[in-house]
């Protein structure tokens, strides 16, 4: 059960490698976190982020595979992760991928990849384990989308667009799901210093992942339905809504 | 615990909090008018694979009255009074009917119930599934020794029982968190009482040496004490407080005017916070400056004051959903209790929550006499300290978690009906009868049809996989 505090005793991380996943189950450690299921693609993350866990004393920790394409792995995945959890109290989505945004270098393929990486995949994952959560009448969501879906840029529109249609998923699963217990909580930060952006120039406001965990956590103690790191985007981008394309085109990154 | 699969459609549910209005989770809720709708309930729950709970008034601060996924019977229409013996004021009533409810049928007749929590809108299931406590503990215990019957539907049936009659199961129901099935009939002993006043003495303390020091003294003459400590106040003013003692006052206490009708009781129909404000009232200026006024206003010491029965026991009451005033995210209270011996504790938990500015904007001090034989049950000999604290700040976990440390260690224990993120290690480190407790439950109830978000929190060894 989560605390009254929002903290969760068993979690399930969809990209179980993720540096801010690892960052958030850290603290999560430090609090009441008894059980993880690290869900991933990406073996040799997913196991090194293991023996963390376990070497901070969390009790039970298992590696499962998620992978954002095999859509009809995703029930499976959801009955590997109730194997090790008796129930989800905390969904974290921190799947994706950068990619590309440069016209030469994408192929059809490679948007659709994109776009499954980062939104059709982690939502149909997300849909799957939002019907147990709902049937078990409690746990949150939390899904990494990112400022960059919030207005999308030329400098990672493929990205962009594909967070903005996880964040509007998300935002209508939350509603969707009220009611049920289950509750959906959007994260947006900005530019993350990790390996997915390394070699990527750095935007203002950048951020590493320990600063997004933290954020995160309080988010978690406020039942925040929108976590914004740092704080200030969420003017900026309400802002950014009455820039003018012409202007926002040019925008570098 | 519902098999994967399942088709059945199903029923509309509630998202329900305790009192603290944090968290929530979703059940159906089962109204029930008679206890002879109860068994029926359980019967289903358990062919449909759904765990079950009994809900009364809500008044549990935390996750205690919450089954998430599962199904809450609501006990508040099975409210009746039944049976009110004139000569030795044993009652029997339904398990839903309230304090309030029950207040209002027998102070009329001379009676006043053996033990009353802060507040009068609780149901007499809850008070005994948390075997309540009263400013009367240090003389008259919790509410389980003053309790003559129960009649309880558990997992194997309908049962009556009694000091006397299946004790075990008894004290096991007692305490026991509506984890061993739903109290339908409640019989207790009520007090006898010539009026409906108090005879109340108040005092002022300058710190908390000096408040332990004048509630020990004032509990040996008094049957009611409590001390309401300013929770923000440090320093050489650390637990300053105002001490409040009472006796019900006899006829020759009142007035010619009072004494005209010496046994009336109407608590006022109260004031309500309307909405929950966007942010929360009871930030730290609000705080402090109420402290301020209500120190300064309170009497060095004074004597034979009379007040009246809601005045005295249930101050809180008089202004409806006041729970609200915390704002959108709610509050807890963190109530512990330490051996006399471990009374620094209460000063280092002051402090604590000072240094982490938590605003503990209510804090009650009070000594309690000798515990229940309830396993679960909360008190023993020693000092209880209740805080409420807002939620939605970054420290509250980790403070009250330190917090929880020191208390265990001085072998005391925190009180599961205002409980919402107590650890399980620490759990059963301060209820040491829980093994004792368990077996009861397990023979009586081995499918566990009945489980709480609180007991699914606490007793993480009980859950199995799959099992929800
Ligand atoms: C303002 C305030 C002041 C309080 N002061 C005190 C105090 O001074 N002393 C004290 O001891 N407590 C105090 N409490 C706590 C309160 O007395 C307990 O939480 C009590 O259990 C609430 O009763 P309820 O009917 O609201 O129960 P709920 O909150 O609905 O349920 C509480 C627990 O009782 C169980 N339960 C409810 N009905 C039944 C039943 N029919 N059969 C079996 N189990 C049942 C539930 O499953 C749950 O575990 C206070 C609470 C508030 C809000």
């Amino acid at each position: 059960m989560n605390d009254v505090t929002g903290m969760p005793e068993s979690v399930v991380v969809l990209g179980g490698g993720s540096e801010i996943a690892r960052a958030l189950l850290v603290r999560l450690a430090g609090r009441r976190l008894r059980a993880v299921v690290l869900a991933g693609r990406d073996e040799t993350a997913l196991a090194a982020a293991a023996r963390e866990l376990e070497s901070l004393g969390v009790p039970t920790v298992a590696t499962t595979r998620f992978e954002a394409s095999d859509v009809s792995d995703h029930e499976d995945l959801v009955r590997r992760a109730l194997d090790t959890v008796a129930s989800v109290d905390l969904l974290l989505v921190a799947a994706g991928a950068l990619g590309s945004a440069e016209l030469e270098a994408l192929s059809p393929e490679a948007v659709a990849r994109l776009v499954e990486a980062n939104f059709t995949g982690p939502a149909a994952a997300m849909l799957a384990f939002a019907r147990v959560m709902a049937d078990h009448g409690h746990g949150r969501i939390v899904v990494l989308s990112s400022v960059a879906g919030v207005r999308v840029r030329r400098s990672n529109f493929v990205y962009g667009a594909a967070k903005a249609g996880l964040d509007g998923f998300s935002q209508g699963l939350g509603d969707a799901l009220e009611g049920t217990g289950v509750r959906v909580t959007i994260v947006r930060p900005g530019f993350v210093r990790t390996r997915m952006t390394a070699g990527v120039p750095e935007a203002p406001l950048a951020t590493g992942p320990e600063e997004v965990a933290d954020a995160i956590v309080r988010g978690l103690e406020r039942d925040a339905e929108v976590v914004w790191v740092p704080a200030v985007f969420r003017v900026l981008l309400a802002l950014a809504s009455h820039v003018p394309r012409a202007l926002w085109r040019r925008i570098p990154s | 615990m519902r098999a994967s699969g399942d088709a059945r459609p199903v029923p509309p549910r509630r998202v329900l909090t305790g009192f603290g209005r944090a968290g929530g989770t979703a059940a159906v809720l089962r109204p029930v008018r008679s206890p002879d709708e109860v068994a029926p309930l359980v019967e289903e729950a358990r062919s449909e694979g759904r765990h079950l709970l009994p809900r009364g008034l809500g008044r549990a601060y935390g996750d205690a009255a919450q089954c998430a996924g599962g199904v809450l019977v609501d006990t508040r229409p099975m409210d009746r009074v039944l049976e009110i013996d004139p000569d030795s004021g044993v009652v029997r009533v339904e398990a839903g009917c309230s304090v309030d409810t029950l207040l209002r049928a027998v102070v009329p007749r001379g009676w006043f119930v053996p033990v009353t929590p802060g507040t009068r809108h609780v149901s007499l299931g809850g008070a005994v599934a948390a075997d309540v406590h009263g400013k009367n503990h240090h003389r008259d215990g919790s509410i389980g020794s003053h309790l003559r019957e129960l009649e309880l539907v558990g997992a194997s049936g309908v049962t009556r029982l009694g000091p006397g009659r299946d004790a075990e199961r008894f004290w096991a129901t007692v305490g026991g968190m509506g984890l061993t099935g739903i109290v339908t009939e409640v019989c207790l002993a009520l007090r006898r009482i010539e009026t409906s006043r108090l005879v109340v003495t108040t005092e002022r303390a300058r710190d908390l040496e000096e408040c332990m020091a004048r509630l020990s003294d004032l509990d040996a003459q008094h049957r009611y004490s409590v001390a309401w400590v300013d929770g923000i106040s440090g320093g050489s003013r650390l637990g300053r407080s105002v001490i409040t003692a009472g006796d019900h006052a006899s006829l020759d206490d009142l007035d010619a005017s009072d004494r005209s009708d010496p046994l009336s009781y109407d608590p006022r129909v109260p004031l309500a916070v309307p909405v929950t404000p966007p942010v929360g009232l009871v930030g730290r200026t609000t705080v402090r400056a109420l402290n301020e006024v209500w120190y300064a206003k309170a009497p060095r010491r004074r004597v034979g004051e009379i007040q009246t029965i809601a005045q005295f026991f249930h101050p809180l009451d008089s202004v409806r959903d006041w729970n609200r005033a915390y704002g959108p995210h709610g509050f807890t209270q963190y109530q512990f209790v330490v051996p006399s011996s471990g009374s620094e504790v209460v000063r280092r938990a002051l402090e604590l929550l000072q240094r982490a500015r938590l605003t503990p904007s209510l804090c009650v001090l009070k000594s309690f006499g000798a515990a229940s034989l309830a396993p679960l049950s909360f008190p023993m000999p020693g000092w209880t300290l209740a805080a409420d604290i807002p939620v939605g700040g970054h420290a509250i976990g980790p403070v009250l978690d330190e917090i929880d440390g020191l208390v265990a260690a001085a072998g005391g224990r925190v009180y599961l009906a205002k409980d919402g993120r107590l650890r399980p290690e620490l759990f059963a480190a301060m209820y040491p009868r829980l093994a004792e407790w368990r077996a009861v439950r397990d023979r009586d109830d081995p499918g566990r049809l009945f489980v709480s978000d609180l007991w699914r929190r606490l007793a993480v060894q009980d859950r199995e996989r799959s099992d929800w």
